[in-house]
């Protein structure tokens, strides 16, 4: 039992030791430079974003002041002490997030139609020509690319005020960002049912129909489940720029420090954003269990 | 005349076999009545929010005159007498997402191991360490930067803190869930070799964690270049001031040229950080 683990000749070791250690240095002197490129950057960036260590020290216990703050009435009196005072804008705050769901539905939906139709063309196996396949691309890529409060701040002063310029802005947005990864589905789709279906004389889009869709039906849902999970998000800040949803009295209640009505829109959002991630989580699992099954 | 022949010999039995094969054909009822209520459902809801929040063929008609107008001031792009402002907001603007970025990786690591079931034992304290990152998250970053800004003030410290802030939650809910994917074997292999615990995480865990999480780091980084962008809209800094500003004003040919020059940034880092993620993780690429 002794002798179970047989030792090398010393020579032997001593040179395979030198070779390993060898090897760990480079791998060290790797790691090292890129800690320093890091560190420069960090300083650098610092510097430029006017990061103030001390000014930050000083005035960091207003963060825990502010989070503290807004959990307090008007009369100094603890949110929990009267709920019916903390919640005082129920139904209208109610009302407002009904708008922010309706306005990250309707984009969700309108953009997810609209990447439905522009998918095909820019993915590389379905695209008709090249030309045509860059166009699309860069198209989705400009869309996803310009952030969606842009594209609201712009809409704004098209269409005027209200929830109409919110839901463009994310149909845009959902558009680029569903686009990009519909393409990549379809990328990697089965291409015989494709090829059998335009032996038998279909035309390209009833061998979309019949060929690509049912096999990518269920991944493109759970896309835009999870596009729809982040537009809700989204649509809570469109109301900052004027484009409709309970935004609107969340800025005008931190600006103007009603501090007890901050804390009672945040849990609302807070609380409505995780039911739907819930939600949508439950049918997404569903839908892949369901597309498991058939398969 | 040919391909009602062609047909008649490919298929001699059409009718026959459309009769045979009846239920393939048209499909189960059960599916059918899904399938359509689903539909119905979601045309309806929609329908709802057409009426709800007051769209208007009018509306969108006059819009979209407005907008080609806005369009057609757009050319030449140009940057006015600010360039160089500009291009220092710019800059500011990738200085702001990296700082965040990094904050938020380092900042995350001990509420990612307490938000993962095989890391920590304690449910009760797993459970609120998700609940906390899932409230971060619940909170968009441009409200993180208005509450930043009543700490530090205007200017884009506020926005390093509001991208650190709302990145935490996106982290550590990334960091539990690859730490609960890995393979629980090296772990216990060190720990029967007589590591502590310590050990058992740095030599077990890390190496096999370490890949993704550099890798989903620099997605981060990259969209959070985005959202550096827009935060400047409520004061914390960055091009987003500019660009606000901008449009207030209808200087439609320097919001051109503002959108253009973070269209080129955005490629820029893309680029950048698609050839570091290779470079790290070699082919081990993949999202999760």
């Amino acid at each position: 039992m002794a002798n179970a683990i047989t030792r090398l000749p010393d020579a032997q070791i001593f040179s395979l030791s030198a070779g390993y250690r060898a090897e760990m240095a480079a791998k060290r002197r790797t790691t090292i430079i890129g800690i320093a490129i890091m560190a420069a950057c960090t300083v650098l960036a610092g510097w430029v974003a006017e990061v103030d260590i001390q000014k930050f020290l000083a005035n960091v216990y207003r963060f825990t002041d502010y989070i503290g703050r807004i959990f307090y009435l008007d009369n100094g009196r603890h949110v929990f002490t009267d709920i019916g005072e903390w919640f005082w804008g129920l139904g209208k705050w109610t009302r407002q997030l009904l708008d922010t769901l309706l306005i990250a539905y309707l984009g969700t939906l309108l953009g997810a139609i609209a990447a439905f139709f522009l998918c095909f063309a820019a993915s590389v196996n379905l695209a008709t020509n090249p030309t045509q396949r860059f166009f699309a691309r860069r198209f989705l890529e400009f869309c996803r690319t310009v952030p969606e409060i842009v594209f609201a701040l712009i809409f704004v002063v098209a269409f005027g005020l209200g929830p109409v310029p919110g839901v463009l802005a994310i149909m845009i947005h959902t558009l680029g960002a569903l686009g990009k990864l519909f393409a990549e589905v379809v990328e990697n789709i089965d291409m015989k049912p494709v090829e059998g279906a335009i032996a038998s004389g279909a035309s390209r889009w009833q061998a979309i129909r019949y060929a690509v869709v049912p096999q990518v039906l269920s991944n493109f849902a759970s896309y835009g489940l999870l596009r729809f999970e982040i537009n809700v998000r989204g649509a809570s800040v469109m109301g900052f720029v004027g484009a409709g949803g309970i935004g609107q009295d969340l800025i005008e209640a931190i600006r103007k420090f009603y501090y007890s009505d901050v804390s009672a829109i945040l849990l609302l959002i807070i609380a409505t954003v995780m039911i739907i991630d819930m939600v949508t989580e439950r049918i997404r699992h569903n839908l892949l269990t369901m597309d498991r099954g058939r398969t | 005349m040919t391909t009602q022949a062609s047909k008649r010999t490919l298929f001699p039995d059409q009718t026959d076999v459309k009769q045979r094969h009846a239920a393939l054909i048209t499909g189960s009822p059960q599916t059918k009545i899904l399938t359509i209520s689903v539909i119905a459902l979601m045309a309806a809801v929609a329908l709802f929010a057409l009426f709800r929040l007051e769209f208007s063929l009018a509306r969108l008609g006059s819009g979209i005159v407005q907008l080609g107008t806005f369009l057609s001031l757009m050319v030449p792009p140009t940057p006015g007498t600010q360039l160089i402002g500009l291009l220092k907001a710019l800059a500011e603007t990738v200085a702001i997402a990296f700082l965040g970025t990094l904050l938020a990786a380092f900042l995350s690591i001990p509420l990612g191991f307490l938000a993962a079931r095989n890391v920590m034992a304690n449910r009760i304290v797993q459970f609120f360490a998700r609940r906390f990152s899932d409230s971060i998250r619940g909170v968009d970053t441009l409200i993180w930067a208005l509450i930043w800004i009543n700490v530090v003030g205007l200017g884009p410290f506020a926005g390093v803190l509001a991208i650190m802030t709302s990145d935490i939650g996106s982290f550590s809910k990334l960091y539990s869930e690859a730490i609960e994917a890995v393979d629980g074997k090296p772990s216990e292999g060190v720990t029967s070799t007589g590591g502590s615990k310590l050990h058992a995480i740095r030599f077990g865990l890390v190496p096999q964690v370490m890949p993704v999480l550099l890798s989903q780091i620099l997605y981060y980084f990259e969209s959070n270049t985005r959202s550096a962008t827009i935060i400047g809209i409520v004061g914390a800094g960055g091009i987003g001031l500019y660009l606000a500003e901008m449009i207030r004003t209808f200087e439609w040919d320097q919001v051109a040229f503002i959108i253009l020059m973070i269209l080129v940034t955005v490629a820029a880092i893309d680029f950048v950080s698609s050839r570091l993620r290779l470079a790290i993780v070699g082919e081990r690429t993949g999202r999760l």
